[in-house]
């Protein structure tokens, strides 16, 4: 089940071969849905789910699938489980769903779920698209929660919705960076993220 | 000074690579440059070394803007006592005093936090200290209100050193200017600390000198603040206390506003600084003043003033108010950010000028729009610069073409 290639499989999209960091792929709905902590990481879990199984339908459908109408096959598989998902959210998760808004039904145009398939799901069996998909969604989940993370404790001075920043601080005149709370600021981040990323694996470096 | 270069011509050793210290060489090199004019000569070749390097440039701007930093310190403590009712009973030296305890801490923090980055980040390339950041670190407390709180100005222009400079390769290869990166990021961070009513003038005592409460019927606003909040009718910018506002009182400068920017006066004594020593281009100022005038005179004639209160004013007025002039002449003659070629530094200055006008009149959000009008020039200069280029080589082309028919 989980040999060493279908680790490498699993975990290379983590760091090594990251959609976001290293391979730039996702940055607009890094931006768009970061400003707190909470619909990141609905959106997180969210787009693994629909690569981990858009990756194995499509992988079980790819000795049947055309090739002149791939792309379209591949449409439509996403949307259906953007559908579904966005679904879910709205029936459990109204609120965080109001939060995301259009950036559930955007999920079709991420670009990591295209690159998966094409490059993957194509021409892998269906458990190592599996384990590829969850591999690229939690990797681009981590970059989303990191960045998260830092935009709303100190845009916001919360973490999930709860106050950390004690309140003395603010009573000492600190205050909370609205710039943080602006889309300039994720890149900002995101490419704080990549700097140090870089400067810890010296063969990514160009 | 003999004894000075001895001691320094002693310890030098210790720098050079393999001495105990050698870590510390960048720091040594940028201050015994700093001392001494270095003693290194070419070796081979014809070489014509001009007397004007880079730290004469940043010393002669310092200069320029010291009668704009006195002025303001002044006006701080002007402002201060005018507002608390005990201005007539003040001495001059009492109303610098306070401005200068007031603005001297700003100074401090920026320098000490810039210089720092600066200095770290030359070491752990093995580059030679730049001299960049002497003048950075003396605009940025000049375009920041009194009351803005030193923590601020620290993570402020620690970001602006870090992503507007170190990260494209320090001084000289930045794309943005640092100070007003610093002030982007103050203002947009922190707003209440930035603009409004509250910050401009400093109410409270400063190291408990000028205690006092203010007078019947302060108000805070800046002459600018005060446009940009008006509604219905004519417009008449006043003081703190309510008096109307005249052009002179705008052009010498006692009236509210960021620290360095105030006086219109003591910024032309600067440009006439820069002018005769020829650092700073005299295209980019006349433009811009041209630019903003043009711009000014349109929104007097079309816009409606019912909607935008600030159309009413003057071109004059917007040039003496706010932080346009200081604009004009210390940050779009930027010789790292602008334009470079001659034509374009006409573009570059005019558009930096009609942008400005364009923002404080049509934007309320906003009131002052140099700032920003020259941060989104200077994405463009390049691109300005490219066009005069190409145009001219086009242009040699063509009559390259008709003497060779």
């Amino acid at each position: 089940m989980l040999s060493k290639k279908n680790k490498e499989i699993l975990l290379g999209p983590l760091s090594k071969n990251n959609p976001v960091i290293v391979q730039i792929l996702g940055i607009c709905s890094a931006l768009a849905v970061t400003a707190k902590l909470e619909p990141a990481l609905v959106m997180a879990v969210s787009v693994t789910a629909v690569v981990a199984f858009a990756n194995v339908i499509i992988s079980l459908l790819r000795n049947t699938i055309p090739n002149s109408i791939r792309i379209i096959v591949q449409l439509v598989v996403v949307a259906a489980l953007v559908i579904i998902v966005d679904q879910i959210l709205k029936a459990y998760m109204y609120q965080v769903s109001k939060q995301l808004s259009v950036f559930v039904g955007l999920i079709i145009t991420n670009c990591i779920l295209m690159g998966r398939l094409e490059a993957f799901a194509l021409s892998h069996k269906p458990w190592e698209s599996f384990l590829d998909g969850i591999g690229n969604g939690v990797g681009y989940g981590i970059i989303l929660v990191i960045v998260a993370f830092f935009r709303e404790l100190l845009g916001s001075g919360t973490l999930f919705g709860y106050q950390v920043i004690p309140q003395q601080m603010y009573d000492w005149g600190y205050q909370n960076n609205g710039l943080m709370i602006l889309p300039p600021m994720a890149l900002i981040t995101v490419a704080c993220i990549i700097w140090v990323h870089r400067s810890r694996n010296k063969d990514l470096q160009q | 000074m003999k004894a000075l270069k001895n001691y320094i011509d002693k310890i030098k050793p210790h720098f050079e690579p393999g001495g105990k210290l050698s870590m510390f060489q960048s720091v040594f090199e940028g201050f015994e440059s700093f001392l001494f004019v270095p003693n290194t000569t070419s070796h081979s070749g014809v070489h014509i070394h001009d007397s004007i390097d880079s730290k004469r440039t940043m010393t002669v701007v310092i200069v320029a803007l010291l009668p704009a930093l006195l002025f303001g310190m002044y006006n701080v403590g002007y402002q201060h006592y005018l507002s608390i009712g005990q201005l007539a009973q003040t001495s001059f030296w009492s109303i610098f005093l306070f401005g200068f305890l007031a603005v001297l801490p700003k100074i401090v923090v920026s320098y000490v936090v810039g210089l720092g980055i600066e200095f770290t980040a030359a070491q752990i390339r093995h580059h030679e200290i730049q001299e960049g950041f002497l003048v950075s670190g003396l605009l940025i407390p000049m375009i920041v209100p009194v009351d803005t709180p030193l923590w601020m100005i620290a993570v402020a222009t620690a970001f602006a050193v870090i992503f507007a400079k170190e990260v494209f390769g320090g001084t000289g290869m930045n794309i943005f200017n640092v100070a007003l990166v610093t002030r982007a990021f103050l203002f947009f961070a922190y707003p209440s600390k930035m603009s409004g009513d509250e910050v401009f003038i400093r109410t409270s005592d400063t190291f408990s000198l000028g205690a006092g409460n203010v007078v019947e019927g302060f108000s805070g606003a800046t002459p600018l603040g005060q446009a940009a909040t008006h509604s219905g009718g004519l417009l008449q910018l006043t003081d703190t206390l309510g008096s109307p506002l005249s052009l002179s009182d705008m052009f010498f400068g006692l009236i509210p506003g960021s620290i360095g920017e105030t006086s219109t006066l003591a910024i032309l004594i600067g440009a006439a600084i820069l002018l005769f020593t020829g650092i700073a281009s005299w295209r980019v100022m006349l433009s811009v003043f041209a630019g903003g005038i043009v711009m000014s005179l349109i929104c007097n004639w079309f816009a409606n003033p019912a909607i935008y209160p600030a159309a009413q004013l003057s071109p004059l007025t917007h040039i003496c108010l706010g932080g346009f002039a200081f604009a004009a002449v210390f940050m779009a003659t930027d010789p790292v950010t602008g334009a470079r070629t001659n034509t374009g530094k006409y573009i570059f200055g005019f558009l930096v000028g009609v942008l400005a006008i364009l923002i404080r009149v049509f934007n309320s959000g906003y009131p002052e729009g140099a700032m920003l009008a020259v941060l989104l020039m200077n994405a463009f200069a390049p691109l300005i610069d490219y066009f005069v280029v190409e145009a001219n080589i086009r242009r040699r082309l063509k009559r390259a073409k008709n003497l060779t028919k």
